[in-house]
């Protein structure tokens, strides 16, 4: 499109938004250098931005408490279950509403567009959660979100673009509606796939609300509620755990860093290679949603 | 499937459509069975819940369960209304919500018109990678992470001033500051991740529209602003619709974890305080009618902008 040369212009352009960028980036490169330091030369008040001296101190010690792999253990079990449910749950409703003809399919398409509408709220789904006898399980979190609207209309944008003709001769060869789901439609949905993957493990991994309401027994904590923990009740008494020796001559403040960039670890090292698929994906749901 | 040739008296058409529904239901058996798991959810966890919703009507006792507690008409909507709290939160929803829709909600549009203009791909990629990422991240870490950056103690920023002789400031609990931390919380999270559907609408754009303007010599400045500004505009009314519907929600997570006592006066909104009325404290009938209020305030909103929208001559949502 543009076939000039560097102006005046671009410096300006490659300026401001390589400052936005810097101003994204940088929070983690501090963050990540404070919890790399090693805490026995760490001192609160002073300015810091690359480690004085390097260590995993305050990283051995984390992974050493029983507290964050239990939550890890929980969210991990949470993240993979959770999102393997959600896919499930979506590609088998979103196929179904591609089919025009079937009867009651604007009913099924009726209930997603209104739950895309309207929600009952924090409370209803509070009882309903404790009435179906869930407080305090880990599947509190997995059941009531086993799919979503808009994740069902981007899953059903994508195969509706598929071409018939696939699912046609799929018929003549003998194949039925399960046998063609399972060996056409699912193969050729990597894609899209891929995008709710990530946006579902992304949304398990990072809940707090349903954490903090439904899970009340300190067993059951995930890693949102044991960061927000260490991150709150770590100003005095360190992690908080139970008799820890070395707790004492560890400065809190790498360790909660540390904490911190562990719970957002697995995130950043995933995205980065998913990023190439969601664009589309997100541009579909937001069109037509 | 069916012939349909024995019709014995009154209804033909009726039978005939039944018989043809019948091997439609036949036809397509596997495909209820694969919508069942789907439908089940919805009827469970979104349309059940909606039974829930009487319970601002009632006298809710748990014990009694929703149909078993009396009916109490419009009372918590009166004492919800005429609570001095209604006045604080109000002013503190709408003043976070609409400091968002001044500040925030151009900045995405803006920065995708800069990120458009970037000529090297490798850099316009990079870019992109950067500034999506703080958008993945949840609120307990975007929380810990203003905590680290603007903390009185042990913040970077207050190390700055310090470093540079000055007197640490109290980002974090002084009420003058709390509604701008959320609106640079909500910005540096968000903006990048709000300019992928901007620059996906500007992708839209017909090539041929700039070849045609270059041939007229226009310059870059003119087909940002007679081409690819126009061009995005029907994106832009459709979003700031959707946000204006929104103007009652203001993040919910973030607002909860940033809240600390020496803020609460600025800090209490609709949501925390539905949360505190119906988990914390089991006023779940306050906390219901706080809900609805919500959810109809923001169709209000959306009818209304959608009008005015269309008053200006734009195409609205509906």
């Amino acid at each position: 499109m543009h076939s000039q040369k560097t102006s005046a212009a671009d410096i300006a352009i490659y300026l401001v938004t390589g400052l936005i960028s810097l101003i994204c980036i940088a929070p983690f490169f501090y963050i990540v250098s404070v919890s790399l330091t090693d805490p026995s030369v760490y001192v609160p008040f002073k300015l810091y931005l690359i480690p004085e001296k390097w260590s995993f101190a305050s990283y051995s010690y984390i992974l050493s408490t029983w507290n964050f792999i239990r939550s890890a253990e929980n969210t991990l079990f949470v993240t993979v279950t959770g999102t393997a449910l959600n896919i499930a749950f979506t590609y088998t409703m979103a196929y179904a509403v591609t089919k025009k003809e079937m009867p009651h399919r604007n009913l099924f398409m009726g209930i997603i567009i209104f739950s895309l509408l309207f929600n009952a709220g924090i409370i209803p789904n509070y009882l309903l959660v404790k009435d179906l006898g869930l407080m305090n399980s880990l599947w509190a979190l997995i059941l009531p979100v086993l799919t979503n609207s808009w994740s069902l209309i981007v899953a059903k944008s994508f195969i509706d673009a598929l071409p018939d003709e696939l699912e046609d001769s799929a018929k003549i060869d003998g194949c039925t509606e399960i046998g063609t789901f399972f060996r056409i439609i699912l193969p050729l949905s990597k894609a899209s796939i891929a995008t709710l993957t990530l946006f579902f493990a992304v949304g398990h991994w990072n809940t707090y609300f349903s954490a903090l309401i439904y899970l009340t027994d300190s067993g059951k904590s995930t890693l949102q509620l044991y960061v927000k923990s260490i991150l709150v009740d770590a100003s005095t008494s360190g992690a908080g755990t139970t008799g820890s020796v070395d707790m004492l001559n560890l400065p809190s403040e790498t360790v909660r860093m540390a904490t911190v960039v562990l719970a957002m670890l697995p995130i950043m090292a995933v995205y980065p290679f998913v990023q190439r698929y969601f664009i589309k994906g997100v541009m579909l749901g937001s069109i037509k949603g | 499937m069916s012939q349909t040739g024995s019709v014995n008296g009154a209804k033909p058409g009726f039978k005939r459509q039944w018989e043809k529904r019948k091997g439609m239901y036949v036809k397509y058996r596997y495909v209820y069975l694969l919508v069942m798991p789907g439908l089940l959810y919805f009827l469970l966890f979104k349309i059940a819940p909606m039974w829930g919703l009487l319970i601002a009507f009632k006298d809710f006792s748990p014990f009694r369960g929703i149909w078993g507690s009396p009916w109490v008409g419009f009372h918590y909507f009166e004492q919800f209304f005429t609570s001095a709290y209604f006045y604080i939160m109000l002013r503190n929803t709408l003043v976070i919500s609409l400091m968002n829709l001044v500040f925030y909600f151009p900045a995405p549009i803006l920065l995708a018109l800069l990120i458009n203009e970037i000529r090297s791909n490798t850099f316009k990629r990079l870019n992109q990678t950067i500034i999506y990422m703080p958008h993945f991240l949840s609120w307990v870490v975007i929380t810990g992470i203003t905590f680290f950056m603007l903390s009185s103690d042990v913040g970077l920023v207050n190390k700055f001033i310090v470093h540079a002789g000055g007197e640490p400031a109290a980002f974090l609990s002084n009420p003058k500051l709390f509604w701008w931390v959320l609106l640079a919380q909500n910005t540096w999270k968000e903006v990048g991740w709000g300019t992928i559907l901007f620059l996906a609408a500007i992708t839209q754009i017909d090539p041929s529209q700039y070849e045609a303007a270059t041939m007229d010599g226009a310059t870059r400045m003119q087909k940002l602003l007679y081409i690819t500004i126009p061009s995005i505009l029907p994106t832009i009314i459709v979003l700031f619709i959707l946000r204006l519907g929104q103007v009652m929600d203001v993040g919910f997570e973030q607002v909860l974890l940033m809240s600390n006592p020496f803020v609460r006066d600025v800090a209490e909104v609709f949501d925390t305080y539905s949360y505190n009325q119906g988990i914390n404290q089991g006023n779940f009938s306050v906390a219901v009618t706080v809900g609805i209020f919500k959810s109809f305030a923001g169709l209000v909103m959306v009818v209304l902008s959608n009008r005015f929208v269309k008053k200006m001559g734009h195409t609205g949502i509906y």
